[in-house]
């Protein structure tokens, strides 16, 4: 068995060693968000540039997955022997040619390229697990995955850890759920390792389907390896031997990498039959979905995986019990599982070390709206929600008023300014009627009008719903138009009374997390500002009972 | 569904009276067989679980969400409840909401007198509905020789879907779109009349809970259906009825 961990060291010294030729490395990140803002062009002048100096064989260009500061993109990173380390930001053409120039032949950072402070918080507060390598490698390399550490947990599993090991190790490292609702990781493997049966499958949700979300698509598309390392553990400890990764289709950069990914393990035998010479098999296939939300639940996406419609099914029965073609099957969320080979690795208590006691670890959020940088960071469970939006976040740019942070995305609330000192963490946001969903974060100042958010959300969960059940086809059709009557300002109290008990029907009586969800945006801009929607209201018009009718009429009661 | 033990052995509370429930057997399932009324729409004994109109949702015990009836097995010592004032407020919502959805038009209906959702708008005290109606565009499926769909009429409660994929065989029916877009096609969206697939055995016209589906040529309140007739074929399959041995399902 101690031939596997010789494979892994001899493909990392050899990289190593190819990199140690170049006294400069630039890293581009060709993730989703800097390549539409031309990082793509970026790359090729910086290549261009040094072939035509001639430094080539000095300089290697490296396209990388996303460091996270996607609102100052393309970022360029140039490493230098040494530990330096210089990021450039907004990096155009002429900045590419002024960082050869200077930096990667003259050897001094290029001031008429923008650089990014060194302290910026919205790097130093991060504590990056999930994101470890998002940024340093090239991700559709499987020998930079090597050489930063990768797959080494696999080979530890497999060559010094029965399954039950591995279980106990998650247990013990208390990882939940990052798919939304956070349940124990290792109890749902627990319940797959105990199913009967030998045909077991596991599955990556990457569907992701909220609006504004983009966590699992970089975690995809700058790591796929750590995902199918996450993946092959998962497989490992629970008996299965067929993983699927669920990916939608408005993802192909995701879908283009992970593909490779496969290839290029499989190749490695790090999949396929005999992983690593042990006996344990384990094939991986991705399935592209068409990209709608409630395929991200559970049921759903197992049917669509099996090509049906995808329409939620009722539980019980559980995955674990009758999943993918009648076969236990266990379905995780991408980043729930890219942060099991950390765990393998490095250790439970090393894990558990980062986070607060019931929610250990870290968490990736997506920072959008009105904030000076947006992008992905991955922050320690428990952190103030303060510290994301006025460090990380820079604050509200043009000197407006914090006032709310959405959390969940359309399953989610809006928390208020009063709330900003809360650590972020499952329990706490969903004790504010909110929830930690995957991790979108928007950010909202005193300009946005609450009632229009909720509305937003509930147009969005009324296009999404699958129309299986009825409350949540009409109901949110409904709660809709209530939205919409109140925005427009033509609302009456009646309305306000009749979105609230509509709400209260479509949560209690929904088939799945879609229609249960779906007025919880709804419910939480009322707590925490009906004003907004009070103001908003006009007059009731009096109801003239058929008395007061009589008496107006000319002729008198009859 | 799996043969029923010899006797009934689950302790089941409904409504604070106990009872014994087969293993197994849904709370509907129970339900039914001691004389508690809970609604249902979607649900037809003998066709699969479909869990779609909600009507039959239930409180149990310990649980946060309402369940539905139909669709949750019993287990021991559950303990049920069928009827708050809260659970029929969420239902006459539901049935509400169906009517709003549609263009459901009783004076002009086949159906009228004999319509599931009729019967519900009755028990529910539905006279009328506090949401605005939709008034959707729908169309009407005329091209069969014998019978006819009205999408106007039709709640989505893919009885017709289900009887005919796993009765009939034929899967001539299925739901087109998503969300309030939902509508019931032939084929891949055909005319009835083009379906090849069509046997014209006509069950879906028996199981359809409203006037959606009725036999050509009915007029106002002639259009009597008869889910029975699938209950009935259900149970003599499952009991081998007319092949004279039992079949092991
Ligand atoms: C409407 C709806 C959409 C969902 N979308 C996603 C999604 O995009 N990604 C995801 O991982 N989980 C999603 N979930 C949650 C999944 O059903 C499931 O709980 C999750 O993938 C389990 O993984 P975890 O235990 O690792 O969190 C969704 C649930 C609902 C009800
Ligand atoms: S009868 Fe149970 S959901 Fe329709």
């Amino acid at each position: 068995m101690a031939r596997n961990i010789i494979d892994l060291d001899d493909i990392a010294s050899v990289e190593l060693e190819a990199r140690s030729r170049y006294t400069h490395r630039a890293l581009v990140c060709s993730s989703t968000g800097c390549l539409s803002a031309g990082a793509a062009t970026v790359r090729s002048t910086l290549e261009a540039e040094l072939e035509q100096a001639d430094r080539g064989q000095d300089v290697q260009v490296v396209p990388t997955g996303c460091p996270g500061l996607c609102s100052r993109g393309p970022l360029v990173r140039v490493e230098s022997r040494g530990p330096t380390t210089t990021h450039y930001e907004q990096v155009d053409e002429d900045a590419a040619r002024a960082i050869v120039r200077d930096h990667l032949i003259g050897g001094q950072p290029a001031t008429e390229a923008r650089i990014t402070p060194e302290d910026l918080p919205f790097y130093v507060k991060q504590h990056r697990v999930v994101l470890a390598y998002a940024g340093t490698i090239d991700p559709e390399r499987l020998e930079d995955y090597v050489a930063a550490g990768g797959y080494r947990a696999l080979s530890k599993a497999l060559s010094t850890l029965s399954p039950e090991n591995v279980i106990e190790e998650i247990a013990a490292a208390g990882l939940r759920g990052r798919g939304g609702a956070g349940y124990p990781a290792a109890r749902k493997w627990k319940l797959l390792h105990d199913a009967p049966g030998d045909e077991k499958y596991v599955v990556a949700n990457g569907d992701e389907g909220d609006p504004g979300a983009f966590m699992d698509r970089t975690i995809m598309d700058s790591d796929p390896h750590r995902v199918l390392e996450g993946l092959a553990l998962a497989a490992y400890a629970t008996g299965a031997s067929l993983g699927y990764l669920y990916v939608r289709a408005e993802y192909p950069l995701a879908i283009e990498r992970l593909e490779r990914a496969i290839r290029a393990a499989k190749r490695a035998k790090l999949l396929g039959r005999n992983v690593l010479g042990s006996k344990f098999s384990f094939d991986v296939e991705v399935r592209v979905g068409a990209g709608a939300f409630v395929c991200g639940e559970e049921t759903a996406l197992m049917a669509s995986i099996e090509g049906r419609r995808g329409n939620p099914e009722l539980r019980p029965p559980y995955p674990t019990e009758r999943g993918l073609w009648g076969q236990p099957t266990m379905i995780n969320n991408v980043e729930t599982l890219a942060n099991v080979p950390a765990i393998i690795d490095q250790g439970a208590a090393a894990f558990a070390a980062v986070g607060t006691e019931a929610s250990p670890g870290t968490k990736v959020f997506a920072l959008a709206g009105s904030l000076t940088n947006t992008g992905l960071i991955e922050v320690p469970m428990g952190i103030p929600l303060r510290d994301i939006v006025f460090e990380m976040g820079g604050g509200i740019p043009k000197g407006l008023a914090f006032k709310a942070a959405q959390t969940g995305g359309p399953s989610g609330g809006c928390i208020p300014e009063r709330f900003l000192d809360t650590p972020v963490d499952y329990e706490h946001l969903r004790e504010l009627g909110s929830m930690m969903g995957s991790g979108g974060l928007v950010v909202m100042d005193e300009t946005v009008r609450m009632p229009e958010v909720a509305r937003f959300y509930m147009e969005f969960c009324r296009d999404e719903s699958c129309g299986k059940c009825a409350p949540c086809r009409v109901g949110t059709v409904k709660m809709h138009a209530f939205l919409d009557r109140i925005c427009r300002g033509v609302g009456r109290q009646r309305d306000l009374q009749h979105l609230e008990s509509l709400c209260r029907t479509v949560r209690e009586t929904s088939l799945c997390g879609l229609g249960q969800s779906a007025p919880n945006p709804v419910f939480s801009t009322l707590e925490h500002f009906r004003d907004e929607y009070v103001e908003l209201l006009v007059e009731d018009e009096v109801f003239q009972g058929p008395e007061a009718l009589a008496a107006a009429s000319p002729g008198g009661a009859r | 569904m799996s043969r029923r033990p010899a006797r009934p052995s689950v302790p089941v509370t409904i409504d604070g009276e106990e009872h014994l429930a087969y293993e197994g057997e849904t709370i509907l399932d129970l339900a039914r067989r001691v004389g508690v009324r809970i609604p249902t729409l979607c649900q037809l004994d003998g066709l699969s679980v479909y869990g779609g109109c909600r009507l039959c949702v239930v409180q149990t015990e310990g649980d946060h969400r309402l369940k539905p009836a139909c669709a949750t097995e019993v287990t021991g010592d559950l303990e049920v409840t069928t009827s708050t004032h809260e659970i029929r407020e969420h239902r006459r919502r539901i049935v509400e909401l169906l009517f709003a959805e549609g263009n459901h038009i009783c004076a002009f209906c086949v159906s009228t007198g004999h319509c599931e959702l009729q019967d519900l708008a009755t028990e529910h005290n539905v006279d009328h509905i506090h949401y605005d109606y939709e008034y959707p565009r729908n169309t009407v499926d005329a091209s069969h020789p014998k019978y006819l769909l009205d999408r106007d009429r039709c709640v989505l409660c893919t009885r017709c879907v289900r009887v005919c994929d796993e009765f009939e065989g034929a899967h001539v029916w299925d739901i087109a779109n998503r969300g309030s877009e939902s509508r019931i096609v032939a084929g891949l969206d055909i005319p009835w009349g083009e379906s090849e697939s069509c046997t014209w055995c006509g069950k879906c016209v028996l199981v359809c809970p409203t006037g959606a589906l009725s036999f050509k040529g009915r007029s106002t309140g002639e259009m009597v259906h008869d889910p029975e007739v699938i209950s009935f074929l259900s149970r003599a399959r499952r009991e081998g009825e007319w092949v004279g041995r039992k079949e092991q399902v």
